[in-house]
């Protein structure tokens, strides 16, 4: 089968974008916040050990917490400051984690710490993956999974295309966006270092036909054409999702329950490659990323430069609310997590949150049950049967929802309940059936 | 500053959605058979308007009665019930005692659809199993035509239509045979113009093609219906009868006359493409429709009865599931496990 190789994945959905709210809006630089909140636990992975203790001071870009072992990512200070408190901060998800809180001092130049530089020339591959590592970076996107992990090289695998993802297909978010048109310097650098840790002999950056703009500007200033190519893709969500991208820009796929690097492929988010050759020469750690602030409860909507570790009432606070906001969400509106509370901080992950008022959320409506329309099966990106998974998860048959209707390759990409006219919350009841078969698979 | 005492909401993404309803694609659905409802009306008088009003009618009581006792909440504000009404109506024939419209219109909704637990578990289109029950119980009804754009048809209503209920309908108009019967049982070929304009006798909605095209094409554009499963009705039917009209001219019809007489129409853009009772993906839906083709072919040329529309979709309907269990979608990354190696 070829007929989807020619630009694109099969299915996929086109949520209106509302990017044009922020995505011509030059990134910012955010004030310090009073206190930072620095969680060791990525969202994959073994959590960070501080290596400071309570009272001490540091400075903005120290190492605060050293990485525990390979599925590991160290935490560095994202301001100069004193170290509060060693121990729990609320997180998205309700519960409290690990994790370190630091007063800021008020008047500090705030001078970034440089650590050993990882120079392209000079640095083997292992050291380049090293130094990622030791920057403490993860994917920007918003998985956050240790970008270090998937470059690590497997006796038995090679890696013939690195893709630089630059899709950025969630409504609202115009982080990447930014980054593209204005880092731009730095992308090719991330590359040229990404394209030696994995050994790739090319590089493709896709890109969505929305950006056109960072398309023209990443095209006519990139030096190395023989290897780095840009794409223009045709906008569908969900784009972004690393195996859809892969079956657009090559028309392979990757094999259910496997990795991109089993089709030979490393996927990175462009931001994750900008921050790349931004730390990398310096040995500098991550302690600040950019970040969309959107939506309509929000007054100064914008594409901030934001210290990680800054807690989202300051965030807020600083931007100005409405006076009807009703729902804060970190990442964009198709897969971001709404928030509990306040309290919680920016992490390496948040690509950008959005706050809706009550003319958005509304009351919620009302769900029937499912009338076959197969809009849900004409738009799923992994071509599974979200009609007949949602009746299943109903019934409780996990078993048969995993074995049978391959509900494990479902990311939640919220394509079918975006388009269910019957409003049913098809995703949630896949994340909960995920859930309780890994407890049944377990037991 | 006022937001502190502010709650948040706290719901699972995805946070934005499309703003297709239920009620919009069924209210859309009504919209398309109106323009149906309005010819039938044009062609057949008022026993027309008396018919699918009294259809309509008996189908919301009893979704509505039967809902209140059991739910405690009326369904009939999501406007399924309405479709079924109207279709139910537009597949009787004109002149049909009202009783009888009554007692199938309560049948087609209580058996065919409140038994079954409402809108979303139908087996089968509830229109049709109304229907069904009509032949089944008063086939001499169900088979005495009036002729279209008889003259007095909106100052007179045929005595049969008020007959008394379980008495036998006293028929005073002399019949028009169908089509589909005199190509049967005369062997007359009617012309296939007045059929795509809806000059002839037969069920009140079935007859003019045009508009029944004009309502599913609506409903295809505005994505509200299945293309694939008219299309699978229409290219089975059309190659069936082509076939067979090739090879023996004078014993069998033209695809142009199958297509456009009885309720091939309104059965494949209307009562074949409910979506609770039929497959759920493109190429099920498709697979669907050439069962229902090749079935509408076979009863009409070779069954005891002229049409044969209602009975191949009622097949098919008890089939659907059995072809969803069939016909799956092959997930992403499973087909190429054997054969992808990234070349």
């Amino acid at each position: 089968m070829t007929w989807y190789r020619h630009g694109g994945f099969r299915h996929g959905a086109h949520p209106p974008d509302d990017k044009d709210d922020t995505n011509h809006l030059p990134i910012r630089r955010f004030p310090f916040a009073p206190v930072m909140i620095m969680p060791l636990l990525p969202r994959i992975g073994a959590p960070a050990i501080p290596t400071v203790r309570e009272g001490e001071e540091v400075m903005r870009g120290q190492l605060i917490a050293r990485a525990d072992g390979f599925m590991s990512v160290p935490v560095h200070a994202s301001a100069t400051g004193t170290i509060k408190k060693i121990g729990l901060v609320p997180s998205i998800n309700g519960e409290m984690v690990g994790g370190i809180t630091i007063d800021v001092m008020p008047g500090s130049t705030q001078e970034v710490a440089e650590g050993d530089p990882c120079l392209l020339d000079s640095a083997t591959p292992e050291e380049i993956v090293n130094a990622i590592q030791q920057a403490g970076i993860v994917g920007l996107g918003g998985a956050a999974f240790p970008t270090h992990v998937k470059l690590k090289k497997q006796d038995d695998r090679y890696v013939d295309t690195l893709i630089i993802n630059g899709v950025e297909c969630e409504p609202y978010l115009t982080t990447d966006h930014r980054v593209m048109l204005e880092q731009s310097d730095d992308i090719f650098l991330g590359i040229r270092y990404l394209l030696k840790a994995t050994g790739a002999k090319r590089a493709i950056i896709g890109i969505e036909a929305n950006k056109q703009d960072a398309a023209d500007r990443l095209i006519s200033v990139n030096p190395d054409k023989d290897r780095v190519s840009v794409e223009v893709l045709n906008v569908k969500y969900p784009q972004g999702a690393e195996k859809m991208l892969i079956t657009a820009l090559l028309g392979r796929e990757v094999p259910s329950g496997g990795l991109p690097l089993d089709v030979h492929v490393v996927v990175v988010n462009v931001a994750t490659t900008a921050e790349i050759g931004q730390l990398l020469p310096h040995g500098r750690g991550i302690q600040e990323r950019v970040i969309t602030i959107t939506g309509p409860g929000i007054k100064k909507m914008g594409n901030y430069r934001i210290p990680i570790g800054t807690p989202l009432r300051f965030a807020l606070d600083f931007v100005g609310m409405e006076e009807n906001i009703s729902e804060v969400f970190i990442g964009g509106p198709m897969m971001g997590q709404a928030v509990p509370n306040l309290d919680i901080p920016i992490t390496k992950g948040t690509s950008g949150f959005v706050a809706f008022t009550e003319n958005e959320t509304g009351p919620a409506p009302k769900v029937y049950p499912c009338i076959h329309c197969g809009h849900c099966v004409d738009v799923c990106p992994m071509i599974l049967n979200p009609s007949q998974l949602g009746l299943l998860a109903k019934n409780q048959q996990f078993e048969n929802m995993v074995q049978e209707y391959n509900l494990m390759d479902c990311f939640e990409c919220g394509a079918c309940s975006y388009v269910c006219p019957s409003h049913i919350p098809l995703v949630q009841y896949f994340r909960m059936a995920k859930k309780e078969y890994r407890k049944i698979d377990a037991a | 500053m006022p937001h502190k005492e502010k709650t948040l909401n706290i719901g699972s993404s995805p946070h934005i959605s499309s703003g297709l309803s239920v009620e919009q694609i069924m209210r859309n659905v009504v919209w398309a058979i109106l323009p149906i409802v309005a010819f039938a009306i044009y062609a057949f008088g008022l026993t027309a308007l008396l018919t699918i009003a009294t259809a309509v009618l008996a189908c919301v009581l009893t979704e509505h009665w039967f809902s209140k006792k059991t739910q405690h909440k009326s369904t009939i504000s999501d406007w399924s019930v309405v479709i079924t009404g109207l279709l139910y109506g537009l597949t009787l024939p004109p002149g049909i005692p009202l009783w009888m419209v009554f007692c199938g219109g309560v049948i087609g909704v209580a058996m065919g659809k409140v038994m079954f637990g409402g809108l979303g578990f139908n087996p089968f289109n509830p229109a049709l199993v109304g229907r069904a029950f009509l032949q089944a119980a008063f086939p001499v009804s169900m088979t005495t035509w009036m002729p279209a754009l008889s003259p007095d048809r909106f100052v007179s209503i045929p005595a049969s239509v008020y007959t008394f209920p379980f008495a036998t309908p006293n028929y005073d108009v002399v019949s028009g045979a169908t089509p589909l019967a005199a190509m049967k049982f005369d062997s007359v070929m009617t012309d296939t113009s007045d059929l795509i304009m809806g000059l002839t006798s037969g069920s009140l909605g079935e007859t003019s093609g045009i508009v029944i095209l004009l309502g599913g094409f609506y409903l295809i554009f505005r994505k509200m219906m299945n293309w694939r499963i008219p299309a699978g009705i229409f290219v089975s039917v059309i190659l069936l009868t082509g076939i067979l009209h090739g090879i023996e001219p004078t014993l069998y019809p033209t695809p142009q006359f199958m297509l456009f007489s009885g309720g091939l129409m309104l059965g494949a853009m209307f009562m074949a493409t409910d979506m609770v009772a039929s497959p759920i993906t493109s190429l099920g839906c498709f697979v669907y429709g050439a069962i229902i083709g090749i079935l509408v072919v076979v009863i009409r040329i070779w069954g005891g009865i002229p049409e044969g529309v209602m009975y191949a979709i009622l097949f098919a309907n008890a089939l659907s599931p059995h072809i969803d269990r069939i016909i799956r979608p092959v997930a992403y990354g499973t087909r190429s496990q054997r054969t992808s190696n990234g070349r």
